[in-house]
């Protein structure tokens, strides 16, 4: 059997078409992802111990546990818990939570390089916890960190196949549709191989502009 | 004997806690060639050899693990290349994680201060053995808190070959969930186990770290 490219073209608008529904499950994984790791990252600063020690307990284990699982358990838990949710609801809250640990991480990092006399001028000038977080810190800690999270967005990208496994009509469950029907894998498989090649490239450069771009002092 | 729950769901799962483990054990033996000879082949001299290296890893890390393993397991045998379930997985595996890892080597050898270049050629060195003898050995120790990050997440990717029919962990759990319906249990004690298992391997990782850090006053632990 040879690449067939007519064949190859012929199934081309359809992948492009799940190729939009993979870059939604990436777009809304990642604002929760970047919600959630900020909660995690604000939690474990915390003085409360009986605070910081669950936050940073969740975001360990979810961190070394492989999303796969992850999407299973939430998929299959979720209708035991009364809530009905659609498989790329389900993916989405799966990909947003995984990714959450690694933001995480990456808030952390931020976090730590303000410089311990902003937080000792808030004190002085009498501001809030709420505010100082607000108006001092997160100001000062996101945007250096803003390329590293950038390099999330392209890993979570590239996990959403595993959205496959619960059903989501993305790039790689279309793939398989297309060579279920046609007894060809060849060149669906392929073709969502250099797709994703394609975008992740792109997305690494665009990466890579937003690094000179935040050392460039403002 | 009957076990109390969730425990009597441990054995039917420890078969695939041991197919898990010969994975990632194939994939890290793969992986840490892959990955050394990437990261030498993209600091090479010869132009070829870089552009292939630079090929093998963008290949790579530019594509999902699971449409690498997808590719292999069910595009390549139309090419005339059968392969295993487990042989497609190893290799996935293990050229996934490696073209990570070449990343790593590269930095890891790029960060090596000039002045070691420089004072293996005053040994009159050659270039073989300023790399192997002065160059790798100094970046071993940066190489291995990044390699053994990587090695939990080839960890974590083992799962992925539960969709190739491999009765990995993971596949196992879901061949229980339909005979018990048992679900919050079957997937909460996996995720223990691969949490345990990520456990292991950092311990192991943070071992090595410290034996190779042993005698230096540079580098390492900081």
């Amino acid at each position: 059997m040879t690449f067939d490219w007519r064949f190859a073209w012929e199934i081309l608008p359809e992948l492009l078409r799940a190729l939009v529904v993979t870059l939604q499950a990436t777009g809304l994984g990642m604002a929760l992802a970047l919600a959630l790791g900020l909660v995690w990252a604000v939690l474990r600063r915390s003085r409360r111990r009986l605070v910081a020690l669950p936050a940073t307990g969740l975001v360990e284990f979810v961190r070394s546990t492989p999303l796969l699982v992850q999407i299973y358990f939430l998929f299959y838990v979720a209708p035991s818990l009364g809530l009905s949710a659609s498989p790329l609801v389900s993916g989405v809250f799966a990909l947003g939570l995984h990714y959450s640990a690694y933001t995480a991480e990456v808030y952390r990092a931020g976090i730590e390089g303000v410089p311990k006399g902003q937080w000792e001028a808030a004190i002085a000038l009498n501001l809030g916890r709420w505010r100082t977080w607000r108006a001092i810190v997160l100001p000062q800690a996101i945007p250096p960190v803003i390329p590293a999270l950038g390099n999330y967005l392209v890993a979570m990208f590239k996990d959403t196949p595993m959205l496959a496994a619960i059903t989501v009509l993305e790039l790689l469950q279309t793939a398989k549709l297309i060579g279920a029907e046609t007894f060809r894998y060849l060149e669906p498989l392929t073709l969502v191989g250099a797709i994703f090649l394609a975008v992740s490239l792109l997305a690494a450069r665009l990466v890579r502009r937003l690094e000179t771009l935040s050392e460039r002092p403002a | 004997m009957e076990l109390p729950a969730p425990a009597d769901l441990l054995p039917p799962l420890l078969g695939g806690v041991w197919v898990t483990v010969r994975l990632t054990v194939g994939g890290a033996a793969l992986a840490a060639v892959a990955a050394l000879a990437g990261g030498l082949g993209r600091v090479a001299d010869n132009a070829a050899v870089r552009a292939a290296a630079t090929a093998y890893v963008e290949v790579f890390r530019g594509t999902s693990a699971l449409v690498q393993l997808f590719w292999f397991y069910f595009a390549l045998p139309l090419l005339g290349v059968e392969l295993g379930a487990m042989t497609a997985g190893i290799l996935v595996l293990g050229l996934n994680t490696g073209s990570y890892g070449a990343e790593v080597v590269r930095g890891a050898i790029r960060a090596v201060p000039r002045g070691q270049y420089e004072a293996a050629a005053a040994l009159s060195f050659s270039r073989r053995q300023t790399m192997w003898r002065v160059v790798l050995p100094q970046a071993a120790l940066a190489m291995v808190p990044p390699l053994g990050n990587l090695l939990i997440e080839l960890l974590k990717n083992t799962a992925l070959v539960s969709m190739i029919t491999l009765h990995d962990l993971t596949f196992r759990a879901q061949l229980l969930r339909s005979e018990t319906l048992r679900t919050v249990e079957i997937f909460g004690l996996v995720l223990v186990l691969y949490f345990l298992l990520a456990q292991a391997l950092a311990l192991g990782t943070r071992g090595l770290e410290r034996r190779l850090a042993l005698g230096r006053d540079y580098g390492g632990l900081r």
